[in-house]
């Protein structure tokens, strides 16, 4: 065995269930206590994304679209702040840690990356649950939605199924996205407008054609955003692409196989950081 | 003359530095095919809208609307962003902003050049966008009936307020800290909701459309539309009542107003920086 893979296998990080839990209370800690500290959030993410959602309702307006549109908006714009979030405070996050220079310590520190990124991951999630509320409600006023809970409780396994497949591919791509140099941002830009589009933020996915549609699905928020939809708006069953259970499921299968992808690439990373000493490296 | 060549040369190198930042992280065809996807998705995003709405009735005027709306309006952000957008870059990213600033070239021109690599992106996409309209979405543009001259001089119009709007937004971003990074995005945003650019501006409330009457880009998007497609932008009644010759003096008064306004902002934010100890400064924010 080649020494550099005997050092990495003699430092095994620390396994115990208390650091890892308070692991991922001390990383989730910041995401939600600067909501506190900093209220400039408020303009900046609730403000900017209502105008966007007003000019998409405005183009609906102009199209005298039935009103069940306007409610397609407003959940697909509250719901683009839970994308933002896991491109720009998950995907690209470890990315700018390596450039800042708080990567070095990450790996060094006893911590586990797991309890790390999920820390991330709960704490960007629950401020971003708060903001995208603050849009919903917002939003719905503004524009008079209607909206009515058909279901509580399968309303509630989507929302959640929804934010842990779409929490762990946001883990899993804060891995891959470490192996890239500076290209990382465009690919985290170039992720966008194109998932806007494919997961039908502002439309019924199954508007699109149907094997697109299909492929989409992988995107958790496809199927998330369609049942939360139909369980949501009132007609919204009309105008959904697969029945809410079918939907539950896939995203219950998501939810395990992102996750389960975010931990074999956190650790094939850590290992590669150990050997190759490289990985921590900014690459501007 | 020497503050014209040190202005050129700070232009050159900005726009030759600009566009090595956008376009050498890869290879040039990935490059190309990263830099039509964006737009690309965001314009199929209303397309799908509006097939959905109205059964796929691409011939309508509204359409034609939209579309060139959207597909102009991807000038505002890119040209907006590229000039303000250095500023965070150079500082907060790259940490050269203090020693661009003490070369002995015109730092507004520097910032203004970084601009132009994102507007020749930008005019690509552009390209792109409106040749996919035209032949997979029937969009009614007659090339040989579209007002060249007056095209090509209202884009130069457009383009430049842009750019003094930036250069506005960059003055801006020399002082501030948190939030420069949506910033860009923040003012562009509103402005798509104001211009008119993808719908008419009467279906904004009545209390709401003085804004959009406000900004000179309204009357840039119209004049581009009313170039292109005559007779289909003057079907709308914002400016039903303005001619097109009346419509370009308006603009181009417009663009000398934001060109001043743009160049007294900037210095005013410049000069405080420099007194403030704000040019080198990084927050890692």
């Amino acid at each position: 065995m080649r020494d550099d893979r005997v050092l990495a296998e003699r430092v095994p990080k620390a396994r115990s269930a208390r650091l890892f839990f308070m692991t991922v209370i001390g990383r989730a800690y910041p995401r939600i206590i600067a909501l506190k500290r900093e209220k400039s959030w408020l303009a900046f993410d609730i403000l900017l994304p209502l105008i966007g959602v007003a000019a998409y309702v405005f183009v609906y307006r102009a199209l005298d679209a039935p009103e069940a549109y306007i409610g397609f908006v407003i959940l697909g714009g509250a719901m683009t702040a839970f994308w933002l979030n896991v491109l720009w405070g998950m995907s690209s996050q470890l990315y700018w840690e390596r450039e800042s220079g708080n990567l070095v310590l990450y790996i060094m520190a006893p911590a586990p990356m797991m309890a790390i990124l999920l820390g991330m991951a709960l704490g960007g999630m629950t401020a971003t649950t708060l903001r995208a509320g603050v849009i919903l409600v917002l939003g719905s006023l503004l524009f008079g939605v209607e909206l009515s809970v058909q279901a509580w409780l399968p309303l509630l396994a989507v929302f959640l199924l929804s934010l842990a497949a779409l929490y762990g591919m946001g883990m899993m791509f804060a891995s891959l996205f470490l192996l890239f140099g500076r290209e990382a941002w465009h690919w985290v830009n170039l992720l966008q407008e194109p998932v806007y589009l494919l997961s039908g933020f502002y439309f019924p996915v199954r508007s699109l054609a149907y094997w697109v549609a299909v492929l989409a699905s992988f995107i958790p928020l496809t199927l998330g955003l369609d049942a939360m939809r139909q369980l949501v708006i009132p007609d919204g069953e009309r105008y959904g692409f697969l029945p809410v259970s079918v939907e539950l499921a896939g995203l219950a299968v998501l939810s395990v196989v992102f996750i389960a992808a975010a931990k074999f690439l956190l650790d094939y990373l850590e290992r590669l950081a150990k050997q190759e000493a490289r990985l921590t490296e900014s690459r501007k | 003359m020497d503050g014209l060549r040190r202005f050129w040369f700070g232009f050159k190198v900005g726009a030759w530095l600009g566009w090595q930042i956008e376009s050498n992280w890869t290879d040039p065809f990935l490059f190309a095919v990263y830099s039509v996807i964006k737009p690309l998705a965001a314009a199929a995003i209303l397309v799908v809208m509006y097939a959905v709405v109205s059964r796929n009735a691409f011939e309508h005027p509204l359409f034609t609307y939209i579309y060139l709306g959207n597909a102009f309006y991807m000038y505002v952000g890119g040209v907006l962003q590229g000039v303000s957008w250095a500023v965070v870059e150079d500082r907060e990213h790259y940490r050269t902003l203090r020693y661009v600033y003490i070369t002995p070239v015109s730092f507004m021109a520097y910032l203004l050049g970084r601009g132009l690599a994102r507007f020749v992106i930008t005019t690509i996409a552009v390209l792109v966008l409106l040749a996919s309209g035209v032949l997979f979405l029937h969009l009614r543009l007659d090339w040989a009936a579209v007002n060249w001259p007056l095209f090509l001089a209202g884009l130069f119009l457009g383009v430049t307020m842009l750019a003094f709007m930036g250069l506005m937004l960059a003055g801006v971003l020399m002082l501030t800290v948190h939030h420069s990074w949506f910033v860009g995005e923040a003012v562009g945003g509103a402005l798509f909701l104001f211009s008119g650019a993808i719908f008419p501006l009467e279906v904004l409330p009545q209390w709401l459309r003085p804004v959009g009457y406000a900004l000179p880009i309204t009357y840039w998007l119209e004049l581009l539309r009313r170039t292109l497609v005559g007779s289909t932008a003057r079907a709308f009644p914002t400016f039903a009542h303005l001619e097109t010759p009346e419509l370009f003096a308006l603009l181009a008064a417009m663009t000398a107003g934001v060109m001043l306004l743009g160049g007294v902002v900037f210095t005013a934010c410049e000069r405080y920086a420099r007194r403030a100890g704000l040019v080198d400064r990084v927050t890692n924010y």
